[in-house]
């Protein structure tokens, strides 16, 4: 039997994959956007639904970043609200271990997993700085270098609680000192899903060590291959199995009538998602100065980047560029020989869509993706809220299913379950 | 002018069909709220969640959640308040509770427990940063305008810029502003320490008898909605009245306090909504009660429209 490939649907986030200019573009607050979604993904009978989380809105040459979408709902009180519009589907949501606590969000995560009857899952991520700080009580507390031991123990706590089956436990280690009684019985999945995204050698080991799934962001057949390989050869140190971590790469897509038709429409959206003002924003997140004076339509600056990795001009997510001269140049190189405008080449290296083409050439390529262990599944992030993946549960998931590498109905309840995981 | 009614419901139950039969009971009797209660160290579910799960299958009911403050991050009980108030489309409350209970403390590790006073300070300053967060999007900040490729208008962004003894809070929220504005706040109050004290709209007060209730109805400001707590069955003690008789000696007692206290209505605690759908039959029949047709929490219990404070101080 050929193996099952795992699908999940992204809420469309606050980045510039989101299109919002679109007149088809649905609210990115409103309930009925989060219930749609859902809803389709549980039509297309997807395994789990995603939700990232919000700390502080995106700042960069500090002011608050206003041209991609802006704002978005708590992950909890949604996923736990979407409970009630599906049966099947698995909810899993962005929590932070940094400005979170161990027994209160044990507590949350395993009333979501009853409430859901055991559909919940967690995306473990930290934030270390002073940036996202400046909204807790504890401000920017955790050293960047203590980001993954944060994490580990955070985990390892949440599990100790979640066994206790409601009893006694007295916890303590380098982040936590907590003692009593853990006021929630054992949940459906015993231990909700763990996710991880973290991709540095420390976040490697972490994912290798204790989670369930991985969102990766190796999308290249040959990177995907081995980042896949990398993984799972970690595994045996742990005793853990091949299949008890699932690698599950973000992806994008752009369906078309024929591959032409694809490809017209793929350059469309990247005109949308790379607004001439964006352009010069996603130039000025490499280069770390300040670029406004520059033409979009222009050719690149000939002053090189800033390099100060500590006082950068975006905050608020994570850094792209670890050698920003290097890539500099490269762009600079990229740019002369293909005679391109700034925002040409923005759009070009850049976000690009990572499927695209007919129902059957993507269905052919996500198999071929899963069969040769590049990974176990796709975490696919449309370009439109609330209606961006109704092409795809209309028109890829029948040729999955028809190849019998995708389910024509659930067969369990669980979260745990869809995935194939103890 | 007609009293209003909601209801307290306490039990620990994880499963979420006797949350939705009993919110929905209550949401079709036409009830103002109902609230969840909650505590850290309870058996039982986090009670905010447990309104959401029920949020998207009720029509009318305000949901009000306990939530404490003492070992909670300001800025997550904002949002997630905010997003209660968006999946149920402007129902939304907060129950605020502070925690002295050692026990509770060891279970967060954070820190030893505070006086009574100190948690009550903390309490009032986090509601100070969950109203700004509130306001910290104006209503028309959205603008999605293709033209400059602009989605929001930052000027109608705010930085609360809140620096308190127990934390400091810059802001903006992360959620846009809610439908209600400000969902509505409420509180337990027991006497002046926590009524004078706290920026709540609601205060649920624990009135021994009806000149009790007058009483205290005198005391606290005007502008805020007094209810009293009353017990239904049940012999172990508790703060509030209890109440073992039948339905229509409840009915009696609720509107002999209603005629002489100035009380703007009642929450019934039970044990089960059950408990009190034959009194609010009789309510009905006498006229006391009727089911408000406002469609958010704040116009049910006739609170005003909230005004943005940062809108208002940019047009002073």
């Amino acid at each position: 039997m050929p193996k099952q490939i795992i699908l999940a649907a992204h809420f469309p986030g606050v980045n510039n994959t989101t299109v919002w200019s679109d007149p088809r573009a649905g609210s990115q607050i409103e309930f009925d956007s989060f219930e749609y979604l859902a809803k389709t993904a549980e039509r297309g009978k997807f395994d789990f639904f995603f939700l990232a989380e919000g700390l502080r809105l995106r700042e960069q040459r500090g002011l608050i970043h206003d041209l991609d979408v802006v704002g978005r709902p708590d992950t909890l009180t949604v996923l736990t609200a979407l409970a009630a519009v599906t049966t099947h589907l698995g909810l899993a949501g962005t929590l932070n271990a940094t400005y979170h606590e161990p027994y209160e969000l044990a507590r949350q995560l395993a009333t979501l997993d009853h409430l859901s009857g055991g559909r919940a899952a967690w995306n473990v991520v930290t934030s270390p700085g002073a940036f996202f700080g400046e909204n807790f009580r504890r401000g920017g507390f955790l050293d960047h270098a203590d980001r993954y031991v944060r994490a580990g123990e955070f985990i390892e706590t949440a599990r100790k609680l979640w066994d206790t089956d409601g009893g006694e436990f007295a916890i303590r280690n380098s982040q936590f000192d907590i003692r009593g009684r853990f006021g929630v019985p054992r949940s459906p999945q015993g231990h909700p899903v763990i996710l991880q995204a973290g991709d540095s050698d420390g976040g490697r080991e972490l994912a290798a060590k204790h989670s369930d799934a991985i969102f990766s962001r190796h999308h290249q057949l040959d990177d995907a291959r081995q980042f896949y390989r990398n993984i799972k050869d970690r595994l045996p140190a742990y005793g853990r199995t091949e299949d008890s971590l699932k690698i599950i790469p973000g992806v994008s897509y752009v369906l078309g009538d024929s591959d032409a038709d694809a490809q017209e429409k793929a350059h469309h959206i990247r005109r949308q998602q790379v607004s001439p003002q964006t352009a010069i924003l996603l130039l000025e997140q490499l280069w770390n100065t300040d670029l406004s004076g520059y033409d979009a339509e222009g050719p690149l600056p000939d002053i090189d980047p800033v390099l100060d990795e500590d006082d950068t001009i975006i905050k608020g997510r994570a850094g792209m560029y670890p050698d920003r001269l290097a890539t500099a140049a490269e762009w600079r190189a990229r740019a002369e020989a293909k005679n391109l405008s700034i925002r040409d080449l923005i759009i070009e290296v850049t976000g690009r869509q990572n499927f695209i083409g007919t129902a059957s050439r993507i269905a052919e390529q996500l198999n071929e993706y899963v069969q040769t262990d590049a990974c176990d599944g796709f975490i696919l992030v449309s370009h439109l809220t609330p209606s961006g993946l109704d092409d795809f549960v209309d028109q890829v998931v029948p040729l999955l299913q028809e190849r019998g590498v995708f389910r024509t109905e659930y067969s369990g309840t669980t979260l745990r379950g869809h995935l194939g995981l103890a | 002018m007609t009293l209003h009614l909601g209801v307290a419901l306490s039990g620990d139950s994880f499963a979420a069909d006797d949350w939705i039969r009993q919110v929905r009971e209550a949401d079709e009797a036409g009830l103002d709220f109902v609230t969840f209660d909650d505590t850290f160290g309870r058996h039982g579910p986090d009670a905010v969640q447990v309104a959401a799960r029920v949020a998207p299958l009720t029509r009318h009911i305000g949901l009000i959640p306990v939530a404490t403050t003492t070992h909670t991050e300001p800025f997550h009980l904002s949002t997630a308040l905010a997003t209660l108030d968006w999946v149920s489309r402007g129902r939304a409350g907060w129950q605020v509770r502070v925690s002295g209970d050692p026990a509770e403390a060891a279970l967060l590790g954070r820190r030893a427990p505070l006086q009574v006073d100190a948690l009550i300070a903390e309490a009032s300053d986090a509601i100070e940063v969950v109203r700004r967060l509130w306001d910290s999007w104006e209503d028309d900040a959205i603008i999605s305008d293709v033209a400059t490729g602009r989605y929001i208008d930052r000027e109608k962004l705010h930085y609360i810029d809140f620096a308190g003894e127990h934390f400091s809070v810059k802001g903006p929220s992360i959620v846009p502003r809610p439908p209600q504005g400000q969902p509505v706040v409420a509180a337990l109050a027991h006497g002046p320490q926590v009524w004078d004290a706290l920026d709540a709209d609601v205060f649920f007060v624990t009135p021994a008898d009806a000149d009790d209730a007058a009483r205290k109805v005198r005391t606290i400001l005007p502008e805020k909605k007094i209810f009293a707590d009353i017990r239904v069955g049940g012999h172990i003690p508790t703060d509030a009245a209890t109440f073992n008789g039948t339905t229509l000696q409840l009915a009696d007692l609720i509107q002999n306090w209603w005629s002489v206290s100035g009380l703007d209505g009642f929450r019934l605690r039970v044990s089960d909504i059950s408990d009190v759908s034959d009194l609010v039959t009789e309510l009905r029949r006498r006229g006391l009660f009727q089911t408000s047709r406002h469609r958010t929490l704040r116009d049910r219990l006739g609170l005003p429209v909230a005004v943005n404070r940062y809108q208002e101080a940019g047009r002073a």
